[in-house]
Protein backbone atom coordinates (compact mmCIF):
# COMPACT_ATOMS: atom_id res chain seq x y z
CA UNK A 1 0.00 0.00 0.00
CA UNK A 2 2.73 2.78 0.91
CA UNK A 3 6.35 2.17 0.20
CA UNK A 4 9.04 4.44 1.56
CA UNK A 5 12.60 4.23 0.29
CA UNK A 6 15.53 6.06 1.83
CA UNK A 7 12.98 8.77 2.94
CA UNK A 8 15.23 11.92 4.55
CA UNK A 9 14.44 15.40 5.34
CA UNK A 10 17.15 17.64 6.01
CA UNK A 11 16.08 21.34 7.78
CA UNK A 12 18.38 23.84 7.22
CA UNK A 13 17.43 27.17 9.14
CA UNK A 14 19.44 30.03 10.45
CA UNK A 15 20.39 30.21 13.81
CA UNK A 16 20.60 32.82 16.46
CA UNK A 17 24.30 34.10 15.42
CA UNK A 18 23.51 34.18 11.58
CA UNK A 19 25.36 30.84 11.44
CA UNK A 20 23.10 27.68 9.32
CA UNK A 21 22.29 25.39 11.30
CA UNK A 22 21.64 21.78 9.44
CA UNK A 23 19.32 19.23 11.33
CA UNK A 24 18.67 15.53 10.04
CA UNK A 25 14.59 15.14 11.13
CA UNK A 26 15.03 11.86 9.21
CA UNK A 27 17.58 9.87 8.16
CA UNK A 28 17.33 6.89 5.31
CA UNK A 29 14.04 5.30 6.24
CA UNK A 30 12.73 2.53 4.75
CA UNK A 31 9.34 0.73 5.41
CA UNK A 32 6.77 -0.70 3.74
CA UNK A 33 2.86 -0.50 5.21
CA UNK A 34 0.44 -3.22 4.01
CA UNK A 35 -3.16 -2.67 3.05
CA UNK A 36 -5.57 -2.68 6.25
CA UNK A 37 -2.73 -2.89 8.68
CA UNK A 38 -2.54 -0.61 11.54
CA UNK A 39 1.26 0.02 11.44
CA UNK A 40 2.89 2.41 14.60
CA UNK A 41 5.44 4.54 14.49
CA UNK A 42 7.03 4.62 17.90
CA UNK A 43 9.75 6.87 19.01
CA UNK A 44 10.78 9.64 21.66
CA UNK A 45 10.28 12.87 21.15
CA UNK A 46 11.77 14.80 18.35
CA UNK A 47 12.63 10.55 16.81
CA UNK A 48 11.24 12.23 13.61
CA UNK A 49 7.86 10.41 13.35
CA UNK A 50 5.89 13.94 12.76
CA UNK A 51 8.24 14.90 9.71
CA UNK A 52 7.75 11.45 8.18
CA UNK A 53 3.93 11.49 8.64
CA UNK A 54 4.31 15.56 7.25
CA UNK A 55 6.48 14.17 4.03
CA UNK A 56 4.12 11.14 3.82
CA UNK A 57 0.84 13.60 3.33
CA UNK A 58 2.79 15.85 1.32
CA UNK A 59 2.68 19.17 3.75
CA UNK A 60 6.13 18.86 3.61
CA UNK A 61 9.05 18.21 0.82
CA UNK A 62 11.32 14.85 1.42
CA UNK A 63 14.86 16.04 0.73
CA UNK A 64 15.75 12.77 -0.44
CA UNK A 65 14.31 9.64 -0.97
CA UNK A 66 11.07 7.99 -2.35
CA UNK A 67 7.66 7.63 -1.32
CA UNK A 68 4.67 5.27 -3.34
CA UNK A 69 0.75 5.17 -2.62
CA UNK A 70 -0.19 1.70 -4.70
CA UNK A 71 2.54 1.72 -6.85
CA UNK A 72 2.25 5.42 -7.67
CA UNK A 73 5.17 7.79 -6.89
CA UNK A 74 4.86 10.54 -4.73
CA UNK A 75 5.46 13.10 -7.10
CA UNK A 76 3.97 12.42 -10.07
CA UNK A 77 0.74 11.73 -8.30
CA UNK A 78 0.06 13.77 -5.68
CA UNK A 79 -3.66 14.75 -6.31
CA UNK A 80 -4.73 11.24 -6.69
CA UNK A 81 -2.45 10.28 -3.74
CA UNK A 82 -4.17 13.32 -1.73
CA UNK A 83 -7.56 11.93 -2.62
CA UNK A 84 -6.45 8.62 -0.99
CA UNK A 85 -5.54 9.79 2.28
CA UNK A 86 -6.71 10.98 5.25
CA UNK A 87 -5.20 13.11 8.05
CA UNK A 88 -5.31 13.45 11.70
CA UNK A 89 -2.92 15.94 12.78
CA UNK A 90 -1.28 15.92 16.41
CA UNK A 91 -2.72 19.46 17.30
CA UNK A 92 -6.39 20.90 17.07
CA UNK A 93 -6.54 22.73 13.44
CA UNK A 94 -10.20 23.66 13.11
CA UNK A 95 -11.68 26.77 11.63
CA UNK A 96 -12.82 28.48 14.56
CA UNK A 97 -14.86 31.12 12.56
CA UNK A 98 -16.74 28.09 10.99
CA UNK A 99 -19.28 25.56 13.32
CA UNK A 100 -18.63 22.61 13.50
CA UNK A 101 -20.84 21.65 10.30
CA UNK A 102 -19.01 23.99 8.06
CA UNK A 103 -15.77 22.53 9.05
CA UNK A 104 -16.86 19.41 8.11
CA UNK A 105 -18.42 20.73 5.23
CA UNK A 106 -15.32 22.71 3.91
CA UNK A 107 -13.08 19.49 3.91
CA UNK A 108 -15.93 17.38 2.15
CA UNK A 109 -16.04 20.71 -0.60
CA UNK A 110 -12.14 20.45 -0.34
CA UNK A 111 -12.06 16.63 -1.33
CA UNK A 112 -15.26 17.48 -4.19
CA UNK A 113 -18.12 15.54 -2.24
CA UNK A 114 -21.10 16.18 -3.99
CA UNK A 115 -23.75 18.58 -2.27
CA UNK A 116 -26.28 15.85 -1.12
CA UNK A 117 -23.31 12.97 -0.89
CA UNK A 118 -21.36 15.58 1.33
CA UNK A 119 -24.71 16.41 3.53
CA UNK A 120 -25.44 12.86 4.11
CA UNK A 121 -21.67 12.10 4.91
CA UNK A 122 -21.27 14.63 7.43
CA UNK A 123 -24.38 13.63 9.23
CA UNK A 124 -23.62 9.66 9.34
CA UNK A 125 -19.97 10.59 10.97
CA UNK A 126 -21.48 13.19 13.45
CA UNK A 127 -23.64 10.73 14.90
CA UNK A 128 -20.68 7.87 14.44
CA UNK A 129 -18.78 10.03 17.02
CA UNK A 130 -21.84 10.88 18.93
CA UNK A 131 -21.40 14.72 18.08
CA UNK A 132 -25.00 15.29 16.26
CA UNK A 133 -25.59 17.93 18.61
CA UNK A 134 -22.87 19.98 17.65
CA UNK A 135 -23.38 21.34 14.42
CA UNK A 136 -24.26 24.56 14.97
CA UNK A 137 -21.63 24.97 17.46
CA UNK A 138 -18.22 26.38 17.32
CA UNK A 139 -15.28 23.95 17.84
CA UNK A 140 -14.08 26.61 20.69
CA UNK A 141 -17.10 25.15 22.47
CA UNK A 142 -16.14 21.21 22.48
CA UNK A 143 -13.88 19.65 25.35
CA UNK A 144 -10.40 18.00 24.30
CA UNK A 145 -11.62 14.85 23.98
CA UNK A 146 -14.78 15.52 21.39
CA UNK A 147 -12.11 18.02 19.25
CA UNK A 148 -10.33 14.71 18.75
CA UNK A 149 -12.98 12.47 18.04
CA UNK A 150 -14.12 15.15 15.54
CA UNK A 151 -10.77 15.50 13.93
CA UNK A 152 -11.14 11.91 13.08
CA UNK A 153 -14.87 12.40 11.69
CA UNK A 154 -13.52 15.31 9.92
CA UNK A 155 -10.48 13.26 8.14
CA UNK A 156 -12.98 9.93 7.24
CA UNK A 157 -15.39 12.56 5.17
CA UNK A 158 -14.10 11.62 2.09
CA UNK A 159 -13.83 8.04 2.58
CA UNK A 160 -9.89 7.75 2.82
CA UNK A 161 -8.00 4.52 2.25
CA UNK A 162 -5.23 5.39 4.23
CA UNK A 163 -5.26 7.35 7.93
CA UNK A 164 -2.83 9.23 9.15
CA UNK A 165 -3.07 10.01 12.70
CA UNK A 166 -0.14 11.48 14.42
CA UNK A 167 -0.73 11.19 18.30
CA UNK A 168 -4.27 10.81 17.88
CA UNK A 169 -4.91 10.52 22.04
CA UNK A 170 -2.32 12.80 23.15
CA UNK A 171 -3.42 14.36 26.30
CA UNK A 172 -6.71 12.87 27.10
CA UNK A 173 -8.17 11.18 29.91
CA UNK A 174 -8.08 6.91 29.54
CA UNK A 175 -11.71 7.05 29.12
CA UNK A 176 -11.63 9.10 25.90
CA UNK A 177 -8.36 7.27 24.85
CA UNK A 178 -9.86 3.78 24.82
CA UNK A 179 -12.84 5.12 23.00
CA UNK A 180 -10.29 6.83 20.23
CA UNK A 181 -8.66 3.06 20.16
CA UNK A 182 -12.21 1.81 19.37
CA UNK A 183 -12.53 4.07 16.20
CA UNK A 184 -9.39 3.17 14.85
CA UNK A 185 -9.90 -0.57 15.33
CA UNK A 186 -13.43 0.26 13.25
CA UNK A 187 -12.04 1.87 10.44
CA UNK A 188 -8.66 -0.70 10.18
CA UNK A 189 -11.85 -4.10 10.23
CA UNK A 190 -13.31 -1.58 7.20
CA UNK A 191 -10.28 -1.47 5.39
CA UNK A 192 -8.83 1.82 6.01
CA UNK A 193 -5.03 1.38 6.52
CA UNK A 194 -3.79 3.16 9.38
CA UNK A 195 -0.77 4.67 9.89
CA UNK A 196 -0.23 6.08 13.37
CA UNK A 197 2.33 7.67 15.32
CA UNK A 198 2.39 7.81 19.35
CA UNK A 199 4.65 7.96 22.35
CA UNK A 200 2.14 5.89 24.32
CA UNK A 201 3.93 2.73 24.28
CA UNK A 202 0.33 0.90 25.23
CA UNK A 203 -1.35 2.32 22.24
CA UNK A 204 0.98 0.74 20.05
CA UNK A 205 0.55 -2.70 21.91
CA UNK A 206 -3.26 -2.60 21.49
CA UNK A 207 -3.90 -1.62 18.28
CA UNK A 208 -0.62 -1.70 16.07
CA UNK A 209 -0.46 -5.11 13.83
CA UNK A 210 3.22 -3.65 13.22
CA UNK A 211 5.56 -1.18 15.14
CA UNK A 212 8.59 0.36 13.82
CA UNK A 213 10.63 2.22 16.20
CA UNK A 214 12.66 5.21 15.10
CA UNK A 215 15.24 7.02 17.00
CA UNK A 216 16.92 10.10 16.23
CA UNK A 217 15.44 10.21 12.22
CA UNK A 218 16.62 6.55 11.98
CA UNK A 219 14.31 3.17 11.61
CA UNK A 220 15.86 0.56 14.47
CA UNK A 221 13.75 -2.15 13.85
CA UNK A 222 10.40 -3.34 12.78
CA UNK A 223 7.94 -6.35 14.00
CA UNK A 224 4.53 -7.29 15.67
CA UNK A 225 4.76 -6.34 19.29
CA UNK A 226 4.11 -9.60 20.57
CA UNK A 227 7.61 -11.11 18.11
CA UNK A 228 9.33 -7.89 19.91
CA UNK A 229 8.79 -9.15 23.15
CA UNK A 230 9.20 -12.87 22.06
CA UNK A 231 12.49 -11.84 20.32
CA UNK A 232 13.70 -10.18 23.71
CA UNK A 233 12.49 -12.50 26.16
CA UNK A 234 8.55 -13.17 26.92
CA UNK A 235 9.72 -12.87 30.89
CA UNK A 236 10.94 -9.64 32.75
CA UNK A 237 12.87 -9.56 35.90
CA UNK A 238 13.16 -6.13 37.12
CA UNK A 239 14.82 -5.39 40.82
CA UNK A 240 16.81 -2.28 42.02
CA UNK A 241 20.76 -1.89 42.31
CA UNK A 242 21.80 1.11 44.24
CA UNK A 243 18.82 3.20 43.52
CA UNK A 244 18.63 2.59 39.48
CA UNK A 245 15.83 0.20 37.88
CA UNK A 246 17.15 -2.94 36.42
CA UNK A 247 15.79 -5.08 33.93
CA UNK A 248 16.39 -8.97 32.95
CA UNK A 249 14.99 -10.95 29.99
CA UNK A 250 14.35 -14.67 29.68
CA UNK A 251 12.45 -16.73 27.36
CA UNK A 252 10.39 -19.05 30.37
CA UNK A 253 9.10 -18.11 33.31
CA UNK A 254 11.15 -20.79 35.41
CA UNK A 255 14.80 -18.99 34.03
CA UNK A 256 13.23 -15.83 35.40
CA UNK A 257 12.27 -17.13 38.51
CA UNK A 258 16.01 -18.81 39.22
CA UNK A 259 17.35 -15.78 38.15
CA UNK A 260 15.32 -13.75 40.83
CA UNK A 261 16.28 -16.24 43.27
CA UNK A 262 19.75 -14.89 42.86
CA UNK A 263 18.51 -11.10 44.22
CA UNK A 264 17.39 -9.71 47.28
CA UNK A 265 14.15 -8.67 46.10
CA UNK A 266 12.84 -8.95 42.37
CA UNK A 267 9.52 -8.69 40.23
CA UNK A 268 8.52 -11.01 37.84
CA UNK A 269 6.24 -10.26 35.08
CA UNK A 270 5.68 -10.57 31.38
CA UNK A 271 7.99 -8.43 29.03
CA UNK A 272 6.17 -5.77 27.00
CA UNK A 273 6.54 -3.60 24.11
CA UNK A 274 8.07 -0.60 26.60
CA UNK A 275 10.71 -2.79 28.12
CA UNK A 276 11.64 -3.43 23.66
CA UNK A 277 11.38 0.32 23.25
CA UNK A 278 13.83 1.13 25.83
CA UNK A 279 15.71 -1.18 25.21
CA UNK A 280 15.93 -0.27 21.24
CA UNK A 281 15.96 3.66 21.98
CA UNK A 282 18.28 3.73 24.74
CA UNK A 283 17.60 4.19 28.41
CA UNK A 284 18.73 7.23 28.84
CA UNK A 285 16.87 8.76 26.20
CA UNK A 286 14.76 11.55 26.75
CA UNK A 287 16.28 12.20 30.51
CA UNK B 1 -11.56 21.73 -11.62
CA UNK B 2 -9.90 24.51 -10.62
CA UNK B 3 -13.26 26.65 -10.51
CA UNK B 4 -14.64 24.51 -8.15
CA UNK B 5 -11.73 24.88 -5.91
CA UNK B 6 -11.51 28.46 -6.32
CA UNK B 7 -15.30 28.86 -5.44
CA UNK B 8 -14.32 26.62 -2.09
CA UNK B 9 -11.89 28.67 -0.39
CA UNK B 10 -14.10 31.49 -1.29
CA UNK B 11 -17.04 29.74 -0.18
CA UNK B 12 -15.74 29.61 3.13
CA UNK B 13 -14.92 33.43 3.28
CA UNK B 14 -18.48 34.10 2.38
CA UNK B 15 -19.63 32.06 5.20
CA UNK B 16 -18.14 34.16 7.44
CA UNK B 17 -18.55 37.60 5.83
CA UNK B 18 -22.23 36.22 5.38
CA UNK B 19 -22.49 35.73 9.30
CA UNK B 20 -21.00 39.12 9.98
CA UNK B 21 -22.21 41.75 7.31
CA UNK B 22 -24.12 44.23 9.50
CA UNK B 23 -21.37 44.42 11.51
CA UNK B 24 -18.44 44.63 9.00
CA UNK B 25 -20.81 47.40 6.94
CA UNK B 26 -21.33 49.62 9.98
CA UNK B 27 -17.43 49.25 10.90
CA UNK B 28 -16.29 50.01 7.16
CA UNK B 29 -18.37 53.54 7.44
CA UNK B 30 -16.61 54.84 10.39
CA UNK B 31 -13.32 56.01 8.64
CA UNK B 32 -14.68 57.38 4.87
CA UNK B 33 -17.80 59.36 7.08
CA UNK B 34 -14.82 60.88 9.30
CA UNK B 35 -12.55 61.34 6.35
CA UNK B 36 -15.31 63.34 4.71
CA UNK B 37 -16.18 65.10 7.62
CA UNK B 38 -12.93 66.13 8.33
CA UNK B 39 -11.31 66.69 4.98
CA UNK B 40 -14.46 67.39 2.81
CA UNK B 41 -16.24 69.76 5.21
CA UNK B 42 -13.92 70.82 7.45
CA UNK B 43 -11.13 71.65 5.45
CA UNK B 44 -12.45 71.34 2.00
CA UNK B 45 -14.24 74.62 2.43
CA UNK B 46 -10.89 76.43 2.52
CA UNK B 47 -9.42 74.01 -0.30
CA UNK B 48 -9.83 75.48 -4.01
CA UNK B 49 -9.41 72.61 -6.86
CA UNK B 50 -9.68 73.33 -10.47
CA UNK B 51 -12.97 70.98 -11.12
CA UNK B 52 -15.27 70.62 -8.72
CA UNK B 53 -15.12 70.78 -5.42
CA UNK B 54 -12.52 69.44 -3.09
CA UNK B 55 -14.94 66.71 -2.07
CA UNK B 56 -15.42 65.63 -5.45
CA UNK B 57 -11.52 65.37 -5.54
CA UNK B 58 -11.48 63.38 -2.27
CA UNK B 59 -14.12 60.75 -2.41
CA UNK B 60 -11.84 58.74 -5.65
CA UNK B 61 -8.21 59.17 -3.18
CA UNK B 62 -10.82 57.71 -0.52
CA UNK B 63 -11.77 55.00 -2.60
CA UNK B 64 -8.22 54.54 -3.71
CA UNK B 65 -6.69 54.53 0.27
CA UNK B 66 -9.75 51.97 1.49
CA UNK B 67 -9.76 49.68 -0.73
CA UNK B 68 -6.39 48.96 -0.67
CA UNK B 69 -6.66 49.02 3.10
CA UNK B 70 -9.45 46.34 3.58
CA UNK B 71 -8.45 44.07 0.69
CA UNK B 72 -5.19 44.13 2.04
CA UNK B 73 -6.46 43.35 5.99
CA UNK B 74 -9.38 41.00 4.06
CA UNK B 75 -6.63 38.77 3.49
CA UNK B 76 -4.45 39.23 6.55
CA UNK B 77 -6.14 36.74 9.31
CA UNK B 78 -4.71 33.54 7.13
CA UNK B 79 -1.71 34.69 9.22
CA UNK B 80 -3.06 33.41 12.07
CA UNK B 81 -4.83 30.36 10.16
CA UNK B 82 -1.10 29.72 9.02
CA UNK B 83 1.06 30.33 12.07
CA UNK B 84 -1.74 30.07 15.15
CA UNK B 85 -4.79 27.83 14.38
CA UNK B 86 -2.55 25.80 11.38
CA UNK B 87 -5.81 25.55 9.81
CA UNK B 88 -4.47 26.26 6.40
CA UNK B 89 -3.32 22.58 6.82
CA UNK B 90 -6.51 21.54 5.41
CA UNK B 91 -5.95 23.09 2.05
CA UNK B 92 -2.38 21.87 1.60
CA UNK B 93 -3.19 18.34 2.37
CA UNK B 94 -6.65 18.40 0.14
CA UNK B 95 -6.17 17.72 -3.64
CA UNK B 96 -6.72 21.33 -4.18
CA UNK B 97 -4.23 23.10 -6.69
CA UNK B 98 -2.56 26.16 -5.14
CA UNK B 99 -3.61 29.04 -7.18
CA UNK B 100 -6.72 27.98 -6.68
CA UNK B 101 -6.37 28.90 -2.80
CA UNK B 102 -4.32 31.77 -3.90
CA UNK B 103 -7.50 32.99 -6.25
CA UNK B 104 -10.03 31.78 -3.90
CA UNK B 105 -8.84 34.07 -0.98
CA UNK B 106 -7.65 37.24 -3.17
CA UNK B 107 -11.60 37.28 -4.79
CA UNK B 108 -13.35 36.86 -1.22
CA UNK B 109 -10.52 40.05 -0.43
CA UNK B 110 -11.50 41.83 -3.41
CA UNK B 111 -16.02 41.30 -2.24
CA UNK B 112 -15.05 42.34 1.00
CA UNK B 113 -13.09 45.53 -0.88
CA UNK B 114 -16.06 46.07 -3.37
CA UNK B 115 -18.72 45.99 -0.67
CA UNK B 116 -16.37 48.47 1.04
CA UNK B 117 -16.13 50.99 -1.81
CA UNK B 118 -20.02 50.57 -2.48
CA UNK B 119 -20.41 51.69 1.12
CA UNK B 120 -18.08 54.90 0.42
CA UNK B 121 -19.68 55.82 -2.84
CA UNK B 122 -23.35 55.98 -0.86
CA UNK B 123 -22.34 57.79 1.59
CA UNK B 124 -20.03 60.25 -0.69
CA UNK B 125 -23.19 60.65 -2.49
CA UNK B 126 -25.31 61.63 0.57
CA UNK B 127 -22.51 64.16 1.34
CA UNK B 128 -22.94 66.12 -2.01
CA UNK B 129 -19.74 64.57 -4.07
CA UNK B 130 -20.65 64.51 -7.92
CA UNK B 131 -18.93 61.46 -9.49
CA UNK B 132 -19.09 60.10 -12.51
CA UNK B 133 -18.58 55.91 -12.57
CA UNK B 134 -18.21 54.32 -15.63
CA UNK B 135 -17.44 50.32 -15.72
CA UNK B 136 -13.84 50.90 -16.45
CA UNK B 137 -14.45 52.87 -13.14
CA UNK B 138 -14.95 50.14 -10.96
CA UNK B 139 -12.77 47.77 -12.28
CA UNK B 140 -10.08 50.33 -11.67
CA UNK B 141 -11.23 49.48 -7.93
CA UNK B 142 -11.76 45.99 -8.60
CA UNK B 143 -7.60 46.04 -9.41
CA UNK B 144 -6.69 47.45 -6.85
CA UNK B 145 -8.29 45.31 -4.54
CA UNK B 146 -6.37 42.32 -6.70
CA UNK B 147 -3.30 44.01 -5.96
CA UNK B 148 -3.18 44.75 -2.33
CA UNK B 149 -4.91 41.35 -1.40
CA UNK B 150 -1.91 39.64 -3.24
CA UNK B 151 0.48 41.96 -1.21
CA UNK B 152 -1.46 40.66 1.81
CA UNK B 153 -1.47 37.45 1.14
CA UNK B 154 2.17 37.30 0.32
CA UNK B 155 2.86 39.10 3.45
CA UNK B 156 0.77 36.22 5.40
CA UNK B 157 2.46 33.29 4.05
CA UNK B 158 6.25 34.77 4.93
CA UNK B 159 5.62 36.83 8.06
CA UNK B 160 6.40 35.41 11.10
CA UNK B 161 5.03 37.17 13.84
CA UNK B 162 1.66 39.53 14.38
CA UNK B 163 4.12 42.22 15.17
CA UNK B 164 6.13 42.33 12.00
CA UNK B 165 2.13 41.66 10.51
CA UNK B 166 1.13 45.23 11.93
CA UNK B 167 4.52 46.75 10.98
CA UNK B 168 3.61 46.45 7.33
CA UNK B 169 0.47 48.93 8.06
CA UNK B 170 2.79 51.17 9.43
CA UNK B 171 5.62 51.24 6.78
CA UNK B 172 3.76 50.54 3.64
CA UNK B 173 0.18 50.84 4.17
CA UNK B 174 -0.19 53.97 5.56
CA UNK B 175 2.75 56.06 3.70
CA UNK B 176 0.90 54.71 0.59
CA UNK B 177 -2.68 56.50 2.10
CA UNK B 178 -1.30 59.84 2.68
CA UNK B 179 1.53 60.30 -0.24
CA UNK B 180 -0.05 58.22 -3.58
CA UNK B 181 -2.33 61.42 -4.82
CA UNK B 182 -5.21 60.31 -2.37
CA UNK B 183 -5.89 63.84 -0.33
CA UNK B 184 -3.48 66.06 -2.48
CA UNK B 185 -1.78 65.98 -5.99
CA UNK B 186 1.38 64.21 -6.30
CA UNK B 187 2.78 67.74 -7.88
CA UNK B 188 2.84 68.91 -4.48
CA UNK B 189 5.89 66.56 -3.68
CA UNK B 190 9.39 67.37 -4.33
CA UNK B 191 10.71 65.66 -7.02
CA UNK B 192 12.79 62.89 -6.39
CA UNK B 193 10.02 61.61 -4.00
CA UNK B 194 7.59 62.06 -6.84
CA UNK B 195 9.40 60.13 -8.96
CA UNK B 196 9.19 57.40 -6.33
CA UNK B 197 5.95 58.04 -5.34
CA UNK B 198 4.67 57.71 -8.98
CA UNK B 199 5.92 53.89 -9.23
CA UNK B 200 3.43 52.93 -6.68
CA UNK B 201 0.36 51.25 -7.66
CA UNK B 202 -1.70 52.91 -5.31
CA UNK B 203 -0.78 56.62 -7.15
CA UNK B 204 -1.58 54.97 -10.24
CA UNK B 205 -5.23 53.52 -9.05
CA UNK B 206 -5.70 57.50 -7.98
CA UNK B 207 -4.84 59.18 -10.81
CA UNK B 208 -7.61 56.84 -12.80
CA UNK B 209 -10.34 56.65 -10.51
CA UNK B 210 -10.18 60.98 -10.13
CA UNK B 211 -9.73 61.33 -13.95
CA UNK B 212 -12.46 58.65 -14.38
CA UNK B 213 -14.74 60.53 -12.05
CA UNK B 214 -14.26 63.85 -12.95
CA UNK B 215 -14.51 62.42 -16.71
CA UNK B 216 -11.42 64.37 -17.66
CA UNK B 217 -9.13 62.02 -20.09
CA UNK B 218 -6.41 59.05 -18.30
CA UNK B 219 -3.51 57.26 -19.47
CA UNK B 220 -4.74 54.05 -20.06
CA UNK B 221 -1.06 52.93 -19.51
CA UNK B 222 -1.68 53.37 -15.92
CA UNK B 223 -4.13 50.68 -15.95
CA UNK B 224 -1.77 48.71 -17.63
CA UNK B 225 0.98 49.07 -14.73
CA UNK B 226 -1.76 47.91 -12.36
CA UNK B 227 -2.18 44.89 -14.43
CA UNK B 228 1.48 44.15 -14.30
CA UNK B 229 1.11 44.71 -10.52
CA UNK B 230 -1.40 42.38 -10.37
CA UNK B 231 0.48 39.73 -12.57
CA UNK B 232 3.78 40.11 -10.25
CA UNK B 233 2.23 40.05 -6.72
CA UNK B 234 0.27 36.76 -7.99
CA UNK B 235 3.28 34.90 -9.01
CA UNK B 236 4.84 36.04 -5.15
CA UNK B 237 1.64 34.90 -3.83
CA UNK B 238 1.61 31.40 -4.73
CA UNK B 239 5.36 31.65 -4.75
CA UNK B 240 4.97 32.11 -1.04
CA UNK B 241 1.99 29.13 -0.56
CA UNK B 242 4.04 26.88 -2.39
CA UNK B 243 6.84 27.77 -0.07
CA UNK B 244 4.97 26.51 3.12
CA UNK B 245 6.03 23.06 2.28
CA UNK B 246 9.53 23.36 1.61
Amino acid sequence: MIRVEKLTKEFVRKGGDGRIVRKLAVDDLSLEIKKGEIFGLLGPNGAGKTTTIRMLTMQTEKTDGKIWYDGMALEENAREIKALIGVVPQHINFDNDLTVGCNMELHGRLHHLAGAERQKRIAELLRYIELEDTVNMSPRQLSGGMKRRLLIARALIHRPKILFMDEPTVALDPQVRRRIWDLIQEMADRGVTVLLTTHYIEEAENLCHRVAIINKGRLVDIDTPESFCRRMGKIAVEWHENGVRQYRFFDTRAQGAEFAATLEAAHIRRSNLEDVFIELTGRREGL
Amino acid sequence: MLLRDIWTVFWRDWVVLRRRLKKFIFSRMVAPMLYMIAFGWGLGRSIQVTDGSYLDFLVPGILALNSMNISFNSVTPVHSERIYHKSLEEYIIAPVVPEAFVIGKVLAAVLRGMISSAIILLLAAGFGAQLHLTPLFLLVVAVNCIIFSEIGFFAAMTISTYEEMGQVNTYVLLPMSFLCGTFFSVHALPELLRYFIQLLPLTHTSYLLRGLAMSQPVALESFGVLLLYAAVFFIMARWAYLRLTK
